[in-house]
């Protein structure tokens, strides 16, 4: 399947290769830069590539790429999905994924890499199978075993790949049993000229924080499970359960995973907190234009907007801007062309308000289009659907755990089209 | 981060650090080395990994000096003089500094060698060359240290390769390996030596692959699985061997080995498709347990496999409609003869069934179908995918819908998903558009997406347009023209003419829209209409003469040469349309000749050819001089072409006989172009695959097979579950120390295996006698996925300790298993092993029913109607009991005499059961109709008291209990367990009394509850309106529970479409009305009866007798009477009797429900059954269809 593995940073320098096969020329990634040259943008290199005798499959994460060599029939998501996974695994081992992170741990990396795949196909993917037979790396423990002799790799097999519950780890003992789950729904609405709802739907996932000594069997059922309208879930889920009785049963993994993620579709009307009044106007003579920008909120159940952020992509012939705003600030990028206008809490009493001129290059033609706006917030302590839980229980061990839910609300792809001239 | 914090998180620093130490201690040791120079010697050990790092800093400026020596070793040679430093020289002959690192792998420190192995394992890293070390670093791998041993792996299977001859040195070391007591040694052991690519040991491997398989350990046979593909790479002649291999370990009954060995099987025998037979219902069952990269390989094989075995399940589109025909005919049958009637209709049934052999779906092939849509819910979207192509491929037609949500979640996900994703959404939106319709807005572009995903969409989306929603697309697409993206500007140009093509609608709006266009300020948007505009215009030049001088126009502006050429080409194409302006565009032409581009030269002397023929008066000499700058042209093309054209439209006395046809051959009509989507054919590669995405066959792509003409048979897939079923079963019962709610969830799962058997009887229906061998494989695998995934949803200690650390004992144990069963079958006739499997289930079945029994006889019946439902699935929904009676009681006769003890129990019981059956329903009588006696009692009791209320309200009707029919909204399969029923009650609605009373009862035949039914997305004609029924919180297995609705059907028979949803599932249903049931009965004396009859004849005088409808009609035989032809009426229509003095005539009157319209119906008969039917309304539509319907009723 894998057949090689290049990681390629922003520049397209090779700085770590991995065979599962036999070795494969990094003369092969020319094919690849071939056509990221051509992409300009990093983000439209296509994922799969076909070169005379290999396929590429690559993605893009953290200003690297992953590219991946294969030499027969593969499904595709299957290659992608997984090149997510080893990037997953990294940020999960090293706190980020990025090159120098993975340089200044590159035997770690190796070593990860050689337990994820075997010849090309998928070993062990579940992270704390991989933590057990590779210990992640921190100060202590190196310190500690350069003086013991002792060493990051596990020796024996972890329990988890046996088991029916891979996914978690036998042993596990905690102090302070506790069990957090937080409900983060993101809102996607692209809101028309007129700032009517042109799409809308909530994205929503539960992240989950376990920390439960033993082999606890835990039990989350919702106030209104009927709001999801489609949703996926870690492996751990009983399935079955949730399809007759609407309850989340499961043996959790041990630590930070994703639980579920779901999906409320626009039929439940989503609620828009934010309503923008915008006025971007491109005179014709004179090569300047207006801004004006008012934010003021909606529909919030009564929480306070928080995080509150207006990016704007200037058409290219926008030199600058001289604006005020009489909340929080602004910035102009003159070489992406991106405005961005940080607000910050949105005071109901006092609507944030930005306004002043643009200047434009001079002759050259107004923009056609009016810009769109993409606008970021927060609500904390809010879920917009509504959707709520209800109650956690715990069958399968003796303590009483303690438990928390947070509720968050973000923007997701929230996007405002333009008031334009026609 | 400081480097210096960085320094300290690193544990290779950390060595550092202590290294310097132990080299004060080692002083003479370190000295041999000439890298490890005082001064040098920290930087070295920084070399190895990172010198990236000090790239960084030296580029910083920051630290530059000290960094720049020590970055060499990452440069190239040429670099490496400039680097200078003091270090710098010792770097130039690479043999030197691995001298180093050889001293430290022979040294007898193992933090020393680790040291090493990973300054190695970094160069390998970013691919440096490592190899001449070789001799050192296999010293190594019988090194105790498992660190040391694993980056000493790590190193071999990189470079064994390439030196065959020491790499044998490490061979002794795996072998011994293998043997080691600890699973993981055995397992890596195996690994490396598999992953050794060196042909010698090829018959070395071969043995330790045999060994592992049969390994105790399941990892060790995952691993010997995973060695599978990596020998037959090394050496293909190891085939047959290695077959032998897979099937063994596809026998296995692990999860942990299924992805694996069915990987193997992909890779070396993907052809071997028998081999997957004996495991197919074990694979299926184990699916939703095995990891997620396995789902995805078993999946892709199984759907090849099914495409194989099972036969199209969409080959007999029109079953559905067949079953909806038949039961047309039931409504218009008379309640007395619906007995006769219906098993008539069944006899027809089954010789329809014998003919045309209709589409019965193999069990199996619902067993995949199943199983793998719980992984529709899947994190990972390779194994959505794969179960979505599934679907696309094997599911009958109305279920592949399902997928489609869960497609659209997926592009939520990275971008690079969203792409594979889209275009294999692109390819199903061609064969089945309905699918994604709903999701039509999921579809709309960001402007933060990028390119390619954009393009992806606007496919989609073209895809997705019909006549009903085009006009949103294309406001959709309106926003998109005015994108600051180019490419993707074009691409929705291209989109907006696909749409016109295939829309004949919005064709003329389409093309007003791209010609504005054309007075863009851009000149890409500009060019791409031009293309566009001259593809739509092809299709209908006539129309549009405007636009095509409207674009001459443009030939001043546009500079872009494909539009160029387009405009030219019309132009010649359609010169008679524009007889005036063609010949002056030439004419600019010719002066600009020289600068055009290459395709608008060409165009430009096929302008000049086109004009010459149809106007040579005015262009002759533009023609000659275009031809002749032609003549001189650089490009060998034009000149080629200006000669060939010459020669065929000038006529000179060399010309041979061509240039007569010139005509013929230049201003021949020509076919308009077919704009496709790129995407179509696509799906003959089997979606998801990479194959699909690059269209084009990949290396080691399967075909997907075409479906067989006949299926082949599904015996072949019975043999060996029926004996892992023992030991599973066995193990469940062992299984005692299971938590509360693991129990209830098992239970659960037990349940499930009994909603499985209907689909195995339903092949059985017909062939009585053997159903014992067939019940019995369908049962193994039913009980066979109940323990299976029981394994999972118990996931808790007890199970998982048996799998873990003590798998070997389990090992034993099972075999031990094996043992007995073998004994016990020994003793056993076959026909037994059924009850046996199902002893411990039915027992407590038992004791559950008679419990309940003796408190409640009426959900007994139910009950035990619902376990006989299972073998009699082939019966129609509406089948008598007593059929279900008889054939149980053959199904008991059947089983030989031989039983054991707890057999014997359970068969009296059961028949005791049925005798109460038979106690319980009444036999069928003319009052209650055989239908209702699927009903569960109460109902009929229910239905009962309704009816009489009904009658003293108006005492002239008869009593219509009898006569309500019951309609199936919802079949039991395929409500999966849920069937509903509904008839007209003929009760006034009160919330509204101009609706219609629909009485709606639900039954549970599933064993699982139903939660939350409700009615959804009422889709409904205009004017007409729904009371939905309240929301049934619960509806447990084997319950049944009415329910009322209203529904208003503008005194029209259009259905009303509508969703019933259960917490589960979305059903799409209709009611539709028979027109009998859109009246209610009022009270008319004879004298206002005809009163009325006569308003209702003078009302529109003009037009008499457009609202009298009269027949005539022959009574049938057994309606002579007045009783038999009242009762009939008033079954076919809700109506009252009119009290009549003459015997010869009855009356019948009522109003419409909605407008209230009187309705007066007359029977009046004469000798030897003849009679005339006389009905009288004012809606035309619902008279005539009333006497349809009456006269059906009286004839038959």
């Amino acid at each position: 399947m894998i057949h090689s593995l290049f990681l390629i940073n922003h520049s397209g320098d090779i700085f770590l290769e991995k065979h599962w096969k036999s070795v494969i020329s990094r003369s092969v990634c020319d094919y690849f830069f071939e056509v990221k040259e051509k992409a300009v943008d990093p983000e439209n290199v296509p994922p799969v590539l076909q070169t005379p005798h290999h396929y590429l499959i690559s993605i893009y994460r953290g200003k690297l790429f992953f590219l991946s060599v294969v030499q027969t029939e593969v499904p595709p998501l299957f290659v992608i999905e997984f090149l997510h996974r080893v990037a997953d695994t990294f940020q999960d081992y090293f706190g980020e994924c990025s090159e120098g992170v993975i340089k200044d741990n590159l035997v770690t990396v190796y070593e990860l890499l050689e337990e994820m795949l075997d010849n090309g196909f998928p070993l062990a993917t579940e992270s704390n199978v991989l933590k057990e037979m590779i210990r992640p790396p921190n100060i202590l423990r190196s310190v500690v075993n350069t003086l013991t002799g002792g060493s990051n790799v596990g020796d024996t097999l972890p329990t988890g790949q046996l088991s029916n519950v891979p996914w978690r780890r036998a042993g596990v003992k905690y102090t302070n049993n506790e069990a957090y789950f937080d409900v983060v729904e993101e809102i996607d609405a692209i809101l028309d000229k007129s700032g009517t709802t042109v799409f809308a739907e909530i994205q929503g996932v539960v992240e989950a924080c376990v920390r439960l000594t033993g082999m606890p069997d835990l039990t989350l059922s919702f106030m209104n499970p009927r709001l999801l309208d489609d949703m996926s879930f870690h492996p751990c889920v009983r399935f079955k359960r949730w399809e007759s009785e609407r309850v989340l049963s499961f043996i959790p993994p041990d630590g930070n995973f994703t639980l579920m993620t779901y999906h409320v579709s626009s039929q439940n009307l989503v609620a828009i907190p934010v309503y923008v009044k915008q006025n971007i106007n491109f005179f014709e003579t004179g090569s300047c234009g207006r801004l004006d920008i008012t934010i003021g909120p909606k529909q919030n159940m009564g929480k306070t907007v928080e995080g509150l952020m207006v990016t704007i992509h200037m058409p290219k012939v926008v030199l600058s801007a001289n604006l005020t705003a009489t909340q929080g600030n602004y910035t102009y990028d003159l070489t992406t062309k991106v405005l961005v206008w940080d607000i910050g809490k949105l005071n109901p009493q006092k609507l944030p308000n930005l306004r002043g001129s643009l200047s434009m290059q001079a002759g050259a033609p107004k923009p056609e289009e009016n810009p769109s706006l993409n606008i970021d917030l927060k609500i904390q302590q809010l879920a917009i659907s509504g959707l709520k839980v209800s109650r956690l229980d715990m069958y399968g061990e003796k303590y009483k755990p303690f438990k928390g839910v947070k509720y968050l609300t973000k923007a997701g792809k929230f996007q405002r089209l333009s008031l334009s001239f026609l | 981060m400081t480097t210096m914090q960085k320094l300290l998180q690193l544990p290779v620093n950390a060595v550092n650090i202590v290294k310097t130490v132990q080299s004060q201690v080692q002083g003479q040791e370190e000295d041999k080395s000439p890298v490890l120079t005082p001064d040098s010697g920290q930087h070295s050990w920084y070399n190895a990994l990172q010198p990236d790092e000090l790239r960084h800093l030296r580029s910083g400026g920051t630290g530059g000096g000290g960094g720049g020596g020590g970055d060499q070793e990452e440069r190239a040679p040429l670099e490496e003089g400039g680097g200078g430093g003091s270090s710098g020289g010792t770097f130039q002959t690479q043999p030197l500094r691995h001298d180093d690192l050889k001293e430290m792998l022979d040294s007898n420190k193992d933090s020393l060698k680790l040291e090493a192995m990973k300054r190695i394992v970094a160069m390998i890293a970013r691919g440096k060359n490592a190899s001449d070390l070789f001799p050192a670093v296999v010293k190594n791998v019988a090194c105790k240290n498992i660190e040391v041993k694993k980056l000493v792996y790590v190193y071999l299977v990189r470079y064994a390769e390439e030196q065959q001859d020491l790499a044998l040195l490490s061979i002794s070391t795996f072998q011994r390996g293998l043997k080691d007591p600890n699973q993981l040694i055995r397992a890596s052991a195996l690994r490396v030596l598999s992953s050794i690519r060196v042909t010698i040991i090829v018959p070395i491997m071969m043995l330790a692959i045999k060994e592992a398989a049969s390994d105790m350990s399941p990892y060790v046979r995952k691993t010997a699985a995973h060695a599978i593909p990596k020998l037959y790479s090394l050496d293909p002649e190891q085939k047959d061997q290695l077959i032998e291999v897979i099937e063994k370990l596809l026998a296995d009954k692990t999860t942990l080995v299924a992805g694996s060995v069915v990987m193997a099987f992909e890779e070396v025998c993907p052809e071997r498709i028998d081999l997957i037979h004996k495991n197919y219902r074990k694979l299926c069952n184990l699916l939703i347990d095995v990891e997620e990269w396995g789902q995805v390989v078993i999946i892709n094989m199984l759907t090849r496999y099914a495409r194989t075995q099972f036969l199209n399940p969409n080959i007999n589109e029109s079953l559905l409609e067949e079953g909806g025909g038949g039961e047309k005919t039931f409504y218009g049958s008379d309640e007395d003869e619906d007995e006769d009637e219906e098993e008539k209709e069944k006899k027809a049934e089954v010789a329809a069934m014998a003919k045309r052999k209709p589409y019965v779906m193999d069990p199996d092939h619902r067993l995949l179908l199943r199983n793998t849509k719980p992984l529709l819910q899947s994190r990972n979207a390779a194994v959505v995918m794969a179960v979505a192509q599934l679907y696309f491929h094997l599911a009958p037609k109305a279920e592949v819908g399902v997928i489609a949500k869960a497609l659209v979640r997926l592009l939520r996900s990275h971008s690079e998903v969203q792409y594979v994703v889209l275009q294999n959404v692109a390819t199903m939106t061609i064969k089945r558009r309905g699918m994604f319709e709903p999701y039509l807005k999921s579809f709309y572009i960001r402007s933060t997406d990028p390119t390619q995903i954009k393009v992806l969409k606007l496919e989609v989306l073209t895809n997705l347009a019909n006549e009903t929603n085009i006009s949103t697309i294309l406001r959709e697409f309106q926003t998109y023209i005015k994108s600051m993206d180019k490419d993707f500007v074009a691409a929705t140009i291209q989109a907006i003419g696909r749409c016109a093509t295939n829309i004949g609608e919005v064709r003329d709006t389409c093309l007003n829209g791209l010609v504005q266009l054309l007075s863009n300020r851009d000149e890409l948007v500009v060019a791409e209409s031009v293309v566009v505009i001259k593809k739509l215009l092809q299709m209908q030049p006539e129309k549009h003469s405007d636009i095509i001088k409207h674009m001459a126009k443009l030939t001043d502006n546009i500079q872009v040469p494909m539009a160029r050429a387009s405009i030219l080409w019309l132009i010649g194409e359609y010169c008679e349309h524009v007889p005036k302006i063609a010949p002056d565009v030439l004419r600019k032409m010719a002066k600009s000749f020289t600068n055009e581009e290459d395709i608008v030269k060409l165009q430009i002397i096929n302008l000049a050819a086109k004009l010459y023929l149809t106007n040579s008066k005015q262009t002759k000499l533009l023609t000659q001089y275009v031809l002749n700058l032609a003549k001189y042209d650089q490009n060998y093309d034009i000149r080629d072409r200006a000669r060939f054209i010459r020669q065929l439209i000038v006529p000179t006395e060399k010309s041979g006989a061509l240039s007569k046809y010139a005509k013929k051959l230049f201003l021949a009509l020509k076919p308009a172009p077919v704009l496709e989507s790129p995407f179509k054919d696509r799906d003959h590669f089997q979606l998801g695959s990479l194959s699909h995405l690059l269209n084009a066959k990949a290396g080691g792509y399967q075909e997907l097979p075409d479906w067989p003409e006949a299926a082949p048979d599904p015996s072949v897939r019975n043999v060996e579950v029926k004996e892992s079923v023992f030991t599973l079963l066995e193990r469940v019962t062992t299984l005692t120390s299971v938590p509360e709610w693991t129990k209830c969830s098992s239970r659960e799962k037990r349940k499930e295996k009994k909603v499985e058997k209907p689909f195995y009887s339903d092949s059985e229906g017909e062939s009585g006698p053997t159903e014992s061998a067939d019940s019995e494989s369908d049962s193994a695998s039913g009980s066979e996925s109940g323990s299976g995934s029981e394994e999972s949803g118990s996931g808790s200690e007890s199970e998982e300790s048996e799998e873990g650390s003590e798998s070997e004992e389990e090992e034993e144990e099972e075999e031990e298993k094996d043992k007995k069963k073998k004994k016990k079958e020994l003793k056993k006739p076959v026909p037994e092993t059924e009850s046996e499997q199902s002893s411990e289930e039915e027992d407590r079945k038992i004791k559950r029913k008679s419990k309940q029994r003796k408190s409640d006889s009426e959900s007994e019946s139910d009950e035990d109607e619902e376990s006989e439902s299972e073998s009699s699935q082939s019966e129609s929904e509406d089948s008598e009991s007593e059929i279900e009676v008889k054939k149980k009681k053959k199904t008991a006769e059947m089983k030989p005499p031989s039983k054991p003890v707890k057999k014997e129990t359970k068969k009296e019981k059961k028949e005791m059961s049925l005798l109460d059956l038979d106690d319980f329903e009444p036999a069928p009588s003319p009052q209650v109709t055989p239908v209702n006696t699927f009903l569960s009692n109460s109902l009929v009791t229910d239905l009962e008291g309704l009816s009489l209320s009904d009658s003293v309200l108006s005492p002239a009707t008869i009593a219509p209990s009898s006569v309500l029919k019951n309609y199936e909204l919802l079949h039991r399969i395929t409500g999966e367990g849920l069937s509903v029923e509904y008839c007209f009650s003929r009760q006034p609605f009160s919330p509204d009394a101009n609706m219609v009373a629909v009485q709606m009862q639900f039954t549970n035949s599933a064993t699982s509850d139903t939660k939350n039914l409700h009615m959804e997305d009422v889709k409904l004609q205009s004017g007409m309106r729904v009371k939905e029924f309240p929301e049934i919180e619960l509806l447990s297995a084997g319950e049944t529970a009415m329910a009322v609705m209203g529904i208003d059907f503008c005194d029209s028979t259009q259905a009303a479409n509508f969703q019933l949803c259960t917490h589960t599932r979305k059903f799409f249903v209709s009611i539709q009305p028979p027109v009998g049931e859109l009246m209610r009965p009022i009270f008319l004396t004879e004298n206002e009866f005809k009163k009325e009859q006569e308003k209702l004849l003078q009302n529109l005088g003009q037009l008499m007798g457009m609202n009298e409808i009269t027949e005539k009609l022959t009574l049938d035989a057994k309606c002579r009477n007045e009783h038999a032809i009242v009762q009939r009426v008033t079954t076919a229509a809700n109506l009252s009797r009119v009290p009549c003095g003459s015997d010869k005539e009855c009356r019948f009157a009522g109003r419409t429900v909605t407008s209230s319209s009187l309705v007066l119906v007359t029977v009046a008969t004469k000798e030897e059954g003849a009679a005339q039917l006389t009905v009288n309304c004012e809606k035309m539509v619902i008279g005539t269809m009333l006497v349809k319907d009456i006269l059906l009723a009286l004839t038959q």
